[in-house]
């Protein structure tokens, strides 16, 4: 197992719910949980992970999210049981797409 | 005036078969050999240093004739030259260990092709050359015109016509080649009949035929299991839809073999129905039976299919759908290898594919360090025919993106689809391929890219679609490869504003760009999720070989 943190500014998200959870953990996929966070115009990210050594990756992975999507007041928790960049950006976009209603 | 030749020199090949058949009369053996006189016959027919072409292809297989060759004696038959379509059994190889055959002319590898690295290291093998499909048969009324070819056909009757069942596959290109120059046709059937279902070989092209002691083998190689179908595949299968088969309009083309194209085949019915498309896109088709398909031709979405091969388990269904396949008057499928890559390479607007590495310039190889896995058919339907004057919308559009309005041809659709990672984490997206450190050492001629960059069109990956053909600078093909390049080193290696204002000019588009929510690529979408739901799809007429059934 490995845990990572991240932290990216990113614009304001208007929520549509109080959280959303998208996947589940088997192999190859992730389970991803986004809450409310603290910082209106930060996105916090706790990753526990059961590859390791992915750690450069899973931060360009997040940060292209953070930058493409307004994801500020979140916090984002996600379960990986090694899903590929491919499985994380779509459970990603999922799990925003229910946090949001749709609107993105 | 040139001085007339002595006669009996223009007709040195016949002479050389009359005297085979007279060796194998010698030995007292008829038309119908038994299984247990193969190897005499063999030895009788075939003179050290002829072509031999050894039917097999990825599907069906004269496995019985090829291992009575393997097993003949190498002072009788040594340094043959085989000419084969694919190198897929073991006994293709023993061929050359045990030195009975010293050169090899070929296609396609697959699980033999470590083996074969090996022999061509250890120089016990000479490879004339690897050619696509097409090339191969076109070298049989060539330069490389058999003199004996065995075969394989399901069934004989007395007078040793065949009928070769479904998976007619390569055997006309094969016989046609060497009953016209002199050679020697000898068939492996499965069983011999009093009255055939049709004749797809007539007797007089037959020299002999033997009942094999067991059925060819058949690889179910085009059968797709739903239920491995990941959502990624499903988004993939949404962007290549709406983004390519749309914009498009591809209604003529073929599929390679794999999930990313099995996912677009079960979303047919219902995504691309949904998107109004049936009847628009992907109505004919140059493809092998996909049980994947069974879906979209039920809900009325394809209107003719001719293909190279059969499918082990799709005989009834093909059978019961003859508007759509090609069969016989019996029922039963006919197919032709030969035509339907001449179908795929003249007659469609579009193929897409999967590959295992693509580079810079858009060059894409299967080749990996250690093995020879060749070319098959994907390069003669993967690449823009010069031969093609006819137009259709698709043609024409492709043509004016590349070369403007005043285009004087259309271009080919020729679409690589793929994850930015495979299994392990390999990057798809390389810098240099393997195919050049095999080329180094194996000492071949050239790299053995499987689809040329300048061929490619359009690449397909979870971030998106690249449009290649409107680029206008290697540069920008760089960079719009790198801006679907995901977080592969290569494409994390982007210039971001150069693929940002790629993406302004629509040669880069994301699934957002294409007014796709990400919340609908599930699995949900598949018109079938695994092989029980194709069963009933086709009310029971598909029948699964057993490794498919888990219920």
């Amino acid at each position: 197992m490995e845990n990572l943190e991240f932290r990216f500014a990113a614009q304001p998200v208007k929520p549509a719910a109080g959280a959303a959870l998208c996947g589940v953990v088997g192999s190859g996929n992730l389970e991803i949980l986004i809450r409310p966070g603290d910082e209106a115009d930060a996105c916090t990210v706790v990753v526990k992970t059961s590859a390791r050594g992915f750690g450069k990756i899973w931060e360009a992975v997040i940060a292209e999210f953070a930058s493409r999507h307004p994801v500020g007041g979140t916090r984002i928790a996600i379960n990986d049981m090694g899903a590929t960049p491919a499985v994380v950006t779509l459970r990603l976009g999922q799990a925003l797409g229910d946090y949001t209603g749709g609107a993105q | 005036m040139n001085a007339p030749h002595s006669p009996g020199a223009w007709d040195t090949r016949r002479q050389g078969r009359m005297r085979r058949i007279e060796r194998a009369a010698s030995l007292g053996v008829a038309r119908q050999v038994p299984a247990s006189r193969i190897g005499e016959l063999l030895e009788a027919v075939i003179e050290p240093g002829d072509r031999v072409c050894l039917e097999g292809n990825n599907q069906k297989q004269a496995d019985f004739l090829s291992e009575a060759l393997a097993d003949c004696n190498p002072e009788r038959l040594h340094d043959l030259h085989m000419l084969q379509s694919v190198l897929a059994l073991p006994s293709h190889v023993d061929l050359f260990e045990r030195g009975i055959a010293s050169k090899l002319d070929f296609s396609f590898s697959g699980p033999q092709g470590a083996r074969l690295a090996r022999l061509v290291q250890d120089r016990q093998i000479e490879i004339g050359a690897i050619h696509t499909y097409l090339e191969l048969f076109g070298r049989y009324f060539v330069d490389l015109t058999p003199n004996v070819c065995l075969i394989a056909a399901q069934s004989a009757d007395a007078a040793g016509n065949l009928y070769t069942g479904p998976n007619t596959e390569d055997t006309p290109a094969i016989v046609e080649a060497t009953a016209f120059k002199g050679g020697i046709v000898i068939a492996q059937v499965n069983e011999l009949v009093d009255k055939l279902p049709r004749v797809d070989v007539p007797a007089d092209w037959v020299d002999f035929y033997v009942v094999a002691p067991r059925p060819n083998y058949i690889e179910p190689l085009f059968t797709r299991d739903p239920a491995q179908i990941t959502d990624v595949q499903v988004l993939m299968a949404m962007m290549a839809l709406k983004g390519i088969y749309a914009e498009y309009g591809v209604k003529r083309l073929n599929h390679g073999i794999g999930f990313d194209t099995a996912a677009i085949e079960l979303l047919l019915p219902t995504y691309a129905t949904e998107l109004g498309l049936k009847g628009k896109i992907c109505t004919h088709w140059a493809l092998n039976p996909h049980p994947t398909l069974i879906p979209a031709i039920e809900s009325g979405c394809v209107e003719s299919i001719h293909s190279f091969g059969s499918e082990v388990g799709m005989e009834n269904y093909i059978a019961a759908r003859s508007d759509i396949f090609f069969t016989g008057a019996d029922g039963s499928m006919r197919s032709n290898r030969a035509f339907s890559q001449t179908a795929g390479l003249y007659a469609c607007d579009m193929f897409i594919g999967s590959t295992l590495q693509i580079d810079l310039a858009g060059n894409s190889s299967t080749a990996t360090m250690g093995r020879i896995t060749g070319f098959g058919g994907a390069p003669n339907m993967g690449s823009d025919p010069h031969g093609r004057r006819h137009a259709s919308p698709a043609w024409l559009k492709a043509g004016r993106e590349a070369g403007g309005p005043d285009a004087i041809r259309g271009r080919k659709l020729v679409v690589q689809m793929v994850e930015t990672f495979r299994e392990h984490m390999a990057p798809v997206f390389v810098e240099e391929l393997d195919a050049w450190k095999l080329k180094e050492s194996m000492g071949m001629e050239l790299p053995p890219i499987m689809i040329y960059g300048d061929d490619v069109t359009h690449i397909v990956t979870e971030e998106g679609i690249a449009n290649l053909l409107l680029c206008r600078t290697p540069e920008e093909r760089e960079q719009a490869i790198r801006g679907v390049a995901g977080f592969t080193p290569v494409g994390m290696a982007r210039d971001r504003k150069m693929v940002e204002q790629l993406r302004q000019r629509g040669i880069i588009r994301r699934a957002e760009d294409l007014g796709i929510d990400p919340r609908r690529a599930n699995r949900d979408l598949l018109a079938a999720r695994s092989v029980k739901d194709l069963v009933r799809w086709s009310g029971g007429l598909y029948a699964p070989p057993a490794r498919f059934r888990n219920w």
